[in-house]
């Protein structure tokens, strides 16, 4: 039998008040606008664009603020908001070796061409609290130098004059977009790169340390990390020529792993690539070890059970709107569910009871 | 870049170039510049300005194939001046009235008074884009590490 319920909306309006006055915290502490939001929590701002899979500065502080800081919750929100806006186009894929670069380390070689930048970076600072930070205050200004005008090249295209390293061979191909067809396994590298970009942090993280410490065992070097502005250039079907629609910030890491060699190879380094928008360098490494690993197969690497081998494992539970959509609807109600299995549970036990005291009769 | 480009007329590469700096503007020096410029002619819309998704693709290891990164809101109209001309306005962002502006530059720059809408619009915001990209190269270049190697004491 089906029972179907209703009530609740009064509980639930007030609820959603309360939720709002809850937000706002006390009155008498000045209210967070969006643009300090976008302007003073940009790193949560970032990993809001990445995980939303939208770069837009100003609605995702938008949605920090209204999830109050819940930030699985905020790239909910802007999940839920890239759905209703119609597809005006795709870009050119965009050239990081043209990026305006912020930041730009080489763990492998010390001394590249563009030099060792490091950008506004948390590296190398004591992670001591700064009550400086509690009282307002004027920033003294950062020191300027004479600034690079011209591209920096990437690392990797150093070693491939060698041919030391796996190159990856400029295609035009059209990806698959997973915002349009649903993940399907086996995967290309094209289609995972996506879900990886969008994928948990967190949990792209543990999977790419896992294979550091030994589950699919891999020693990666980062080859390459650089973070800065990148054009996005379309194509304008009015006009027969593509233009620069915007710029987006970008992090992008290439990793290089030691790869003996295969039949059909020689001993060289393979690649890893982690691409994110904004600054999210500790996103983008994990995904380099992450794409390296899940690319064992077509390598022809060894293979282990170890979690960061297995696509499956790894595309369906990285991403976070689908694990806490499923996660937490457990929350919701399920009393006929519950009440069922309540029923079976009572009935196994009754027989239980009866057998054992069949049991003793014997 | 897109392979098309190679065949652009000098014309087509003015106003790619003027696009992309009407794309990348800031909405209100936009919006500061055109103020100041006289008499603004009337325009019909072809298009009313919308919003929507641009999907930013990347490649696999910055040259390899490519693949699909995530989405970018940009805001595009277009319209046509009541002399003929036909202007597209595309913006990054959801910033429709700046979606307007960019087609009526757009529009102006193709007809007699492109000169006086150069001087008062793109110039400024090209200088505004130059010193912003230019600041951050030079506190960028102020973090460059100068490697120096410590006596060595082995003998």
């Amino acid at each position: 039998m089906y029972v179907a319920v209703k009530g609740g909306e009064r509980a639930i309006d007030n609820a959603h008040a309360w939720l709002a006055e809850e937000r706002r915290g006390d009155t008498s502490v000045a209210e967070l606008t969006v643009a300090q939001i976008r302007e003073q929590l940009a790193l949560a701002v970032n990993r809001v664009m990445t995980e939303g899979s939208l770069y837009d500065p100003d609605l995702a502080a938008l949605a920090i603020k209204q999830a109050r800081g819940d930030l699985i919750e905020a790239i909910f929100l802007m999940r839920a908001y890239r759905t209703t806006l119609p597809r005006i186009g795709h870009s050119h894929p965009v050239e990081t070796d043209k990026m305006a670069c912020d930041r730009r380390v080489s763990a492998t070689f010390k001394d590249v061409p563009g030099g060792q930048v490091l950008g506004p970076t948390f590296d190398y600072t004591h992670r001591l609290l700064d009550f400086k930070l509690m009282a307002e205050g004027e920033v003294p200004e950062a020191a300027e130098a004479d600034p690079r005008i011209e591209p920096t090249p990437h690392v990797t295209s150093f070693l491939n004059k060698e041919g030391l390293i796996q190159t990856e061979v400029e295609g035009d191909e059209t990806p698959p977009d997973l915002t349009r067809e649903p993940l399907e396994l086996p995967a290309n590298r094209a289609l995972r790169l996506q879900a990886l970009t969008r994928g948990d942090e967190g949990f792209i993280l543990s999977m790419a340390y896992s294979t550091q410490r030994g589950y699919g065992n891999s020693h990666a070097f980062v080859g390459e990390l650089r973070i800065g502005k990148v054009a996005v250039e379309m194509d304008i079907p009015e006009l027969g020529f593509a233009i620069e629609v915007g710029e987006v910030e970008l992090t992008e890491c290439e990793t290089v792993n030691k790869f003996a060699g295969s039949k059909v190879e020689p001993p060289q380094f393979t690649r890893g690539y982690g691409l994110t928008f904004g600054q999210t360098e500790r996103k983008a490494i994990s995904m380099a070890l992450v794409d390296r690993s899940l690319r064992s197969k077509e390598l022809g690497v060894e293979v282990s059970n170890s979690p960061a081998h297995d696509e499956e494992f790894v595309l369906y539970h990285c991403d976070n709107i689908q694990a806490t959509g499923f996660l937490e609807h457990i929350k919701l109600p399920h009393y006929v569910d519950f009440q069922s299995e309540m029923e079976l549970v009572r009935k196994m036990r009754a027989e239980i009871a009866a057998e054992s005291v069949q049991e003793a009769a014997e | 870049m897109g392979k098309a480009e190679a065949a652009l007329s000098p014309e087509q590469e003015a106003r790619r170039a003027w696009m992309g700096l009407l794309a990348k503007s800031d909405a209100a020096h936009l919006a500061e510049c055109l103020g100041a410029v006289p008499a603004l002619p009337s325009f019909d819309w072809l298009r009313r300005p919308e919003v929507g998704g641009v999907m930013v693709r990347g490649r696999m290891g910055g040259t390899g194939a490519p693949f699909n990164l995530g989405e970018m809101t940009v805001a595009r109209c277009s319209l046509r001046l009541e002399t003929g001309e036909v202007g597209h306005g595309y913006v990054q962002g959801r910033d429709k009235q700046q979606a307007e502006q960019a087609a009526l530059v757009d529009a102006l720059m193709q007809g007699p008074r492109a000169d006086e809408l150069r001087d008062a619009v793109l110039v400024p915001l090209e200088e505004a884009q130059v010193a912003l990209r230019t600041a951050r190269a030079a506190k960028a270049a102020a973090t460059k590490v100068d490697f120096f190697t410590m006596v060595r004491g082995e003998d």
